[in-house]
């Protein structure tokens, strides 16, 4: 009887195991396949169809193109700039804000949390949001990528769990020594959630580098774009212009053209993905940990 | 806790609320101070937005402002619910986010009983370090890759073409549209979502296991009578959040995949709004067609909330 349960439960755990392998290659595989193509030689990679397991040859031009290409490399620096900027407004915003909710003797505290809450289950919607943005006279700043999403509502009340287990007497103390509220968030609260801030700095800075929507409707000038929208136009409108058009390839030029289009094309996606990749592994734990803070209910 | 009865039970000496609300702000001055940001954020970005929702009953132009525009009444809104557009959009909506729902809602939960039957602990590990993974890649390259390997000499065709089927470009086919774009986001969100699940099994205790199997459950016995009783309250928090959602489908990702030739499958609300209202500067009924989606998106969140009240007693507030 023992044995034959332990049979049973063998087989299921072998097959679980299998399963969640091919999982794993599904969720992992686009991403090497595309690695593996923006390493391939480009006529080679346009004659090739189906899977890659390693490059078809081996070039870097791909990269050497995207890096002298004046408005990825444009790109790339403004995203680091909305990345880095962005993330410190947030952060300063998110703290400040965390520590005031998180003074529950507040008069106005039922008020302010009121005011939290309700965006959460309602919003103005795009338009309204726009036409705010524009009257403001964001549009086209650098700002407007910047100050609408100044403040994340699920970051802020992750942050202001972790404010409130820091105890309270640390505070009072403090408060007799005659330290203000400043001193006593910057000096004594944000040294001690240091793990909580950097995961939601983690979550901030993610999402600005992964942001394309905002400056595409915010944004006029090509060279205040940021790298998602320099890759939108490569990738999706690149297509777009395949699918409409079946042209012969006839002449020699055009067919290098469209070999370095789609090479490129590859590389440009390894280049804005990378450094989320490389950091990922490292930082997992942390995002994870941001998600369990913020589901923990009060 | 006990500071603050102590504190309010100290303050409560028959002063007026003006004065207390002074003396407040007089000891608090430099938190008050903090909350400035916050409230002119909220006030510019969350509130004189919703208060612009009611340019959905006037004929707003810019030049006018929301106050001197002409007031329509239901207008904008008779106007959307005559075009051809309200069936086609209210449609795609409901069936992108149903169907969502319906394969999208159980796939994170299933990861992760499996994940937490995995004994090896590396393994383990791998498999959730790799399947949180596409969470984070940014959905312009996630976008870019799907439009790459479903064309007609992708990736896909290629897998298809060893079981015999015809290369065809799957983002140009209509009754594709809804298969890809779910399927794509399952792909992308199981591992991540199944994290607060993995959290709630960590939570159950061990002993009952240890009971169970002295008893004689198998492990299937065991999944059926305790963990998925544990996970329960989990699965309905998220099922209300889920519900929340139904009528409402990002157009981001939308705007990213589609194109004319799917419109009648892929055109959702949201993109409808962003197409009149971005594209087309039909301010006035586009937010018309926005609020329409956030009144269904509040009422199903409220219903769901109300209905879970009364069956399970969890609720979201």
């Amino acid at each position: 009887m023992v044995y034959k349960k332990s049979v049973s439960e063998r087989t299921f755990d072998v097959v679980n195991i299998i399963f969640l392998s091919i999982l794993v290659i599904i969720c992992a595989y686009p991403l090497y396949y595309v690695l593996m193509c923006s390493l391939s030689d480009p006529y080679q990679l346009m004659k090739h169809k189906g899977i890659l397991l390693k490059p078809l040859g081996f070039t870097l031009n791909g990269y050497k193109l995207v890096f002298q290409n004046p408005s990825i490399r444009t790109g790339f620096f403004n995203t680091l700039f909305y990345v880095i900027a962005g993330t410190f407004v947030n952060m300063l915003l998110t703290a400040m804000s965390a520590y005031v909710i998180s003074r529950k003797n507040l008069m106005c505290h039922k008020f302010l949390m009121i005011m939290i809450t309700i965006p959460m289950f309602f919003s103005g919607g795009l338009i309204p949001f726009y036409l705010q943005v524009q009257r403001l006279g964001l549009i086209n700043t650098r700002w407007a990528l910047i100050f609408p999403s100044a403040l994340s509502i699920w970051n802020l009340i992750i942050l202001r769990t972790a404010f409130n287990s820091v105890p309270e007497s640390l505070i009072e103390s403090a408060k007799l020594d005659g330290a203000n509220d400043f001193t006593i968030l910057f000096k004594i609260i944000i040294p001690l959630s240091k793990a909580t801030l950097a995961v939601i700095a983690l979550f901030y800075a993610v999402g600005h580098w992964n942001s394309w929507f905002n400056a595409m409707i915010f944004l006029r000038d090509r060279t205040k774009f940021p790298l998602q929208l320099i890759l939108r136009e490569i990738l999706i409108s690149n297509e777009t212009r395949e699918m409409m058009n079946n042209l012969p390839r006839t002449s020699a030029q055009f067919i290098q053209a469209e070999a370095y289009k789609t090479l490129i094309k590859y590389c440009t996606i390894i280049v804005s993905t990378l450094p989320i990749v490389c950091v990922y592994p490292f930082i997992q734990k942390y995002f994870v940990k941001g998600v369990m803070l913020g589901s923990t209910k009060e | 806790m006990k500071s603050v009865e102590i504190g309010k039970a100290l303050t409560v000496k028959e002063e007026s609320f003006f004065k207390k609300l002074k003396k407040d702000f007089s000891m608090n001055k430099y938190i008050y101070l903090m909350a400035l940001p916050m409230i002119v954020y909220f006030i510019l970005f969350c509130y004189i937005p919703m208060y612009g929702i009611i340019i959905a009953f006037k004929d707003f132009s810019p030049r006018l402002g929301i106050m001197g525009s002409k007031w329509v009444g239901f207008k904008h809104f008779y106007n959307f619910f005559k075009s051809i557009y309200f069936g086609r959009t209210f449609k795609n909506t409901a069936l992108i986010s149903l169907y969502s729902l319906l394969w999208g809602f159980p796939a994170p939960i299933i990861l992760a009983l499996l994940i937490n039957e995995v004994r090896i602990n590396k393994f383990k590990k791998a498999v959730q370090t790799i399947t949180y993974l596409p969470h984070f890649i940014s959905l312009v390259v996630i976008c870019g890759l799907i439009i790459d390997f479903t064309a007609t000499d992708g990736l896909l065709n290629f897998i298809l073409s060893k079981f015999g089927v015809t290369p065809v470009n799957w983002l140009t086919k209509p009754e594709w549209f809804r298969t890809i774009y779910i399927s794509s986001g399952i792909w992308q969100s199981m591992g991540w979502d199944s994290i607060i699940y993995l959290a709630a099994l960590t939570n159950i205790n061990p002993s009952l296991y240890e009971a169970a199997m002295i008893d004689g459950a198998n492990r299937w016995q065991q999944l059926v009578h305790i963990t998925l009783p544990s996970i329960a309250p989990t699965i309905v928090i998220m099922l209300i959040l889920n519900i929340g959602g139904l009528m409402s489908v990002g157009y981001e990702k939308i705007i990213l995949l589609y194109n004319p030739l799917t419109y009648t499958t892929s055109d959702v609300i949201s993109s409808y709004v962003y197409r009149k209202g971005i594209l087309g500067a039909n301010y006035s009924f586009s937010t018309a067609v926005g609020l329409i989606e956030s009144a269904i998106g509040f009422t199903l969140i409220y219903f769901a909330n109300k209905f879970s009240k009364k069956i399970s007693e969890i609720s979201l507030w």
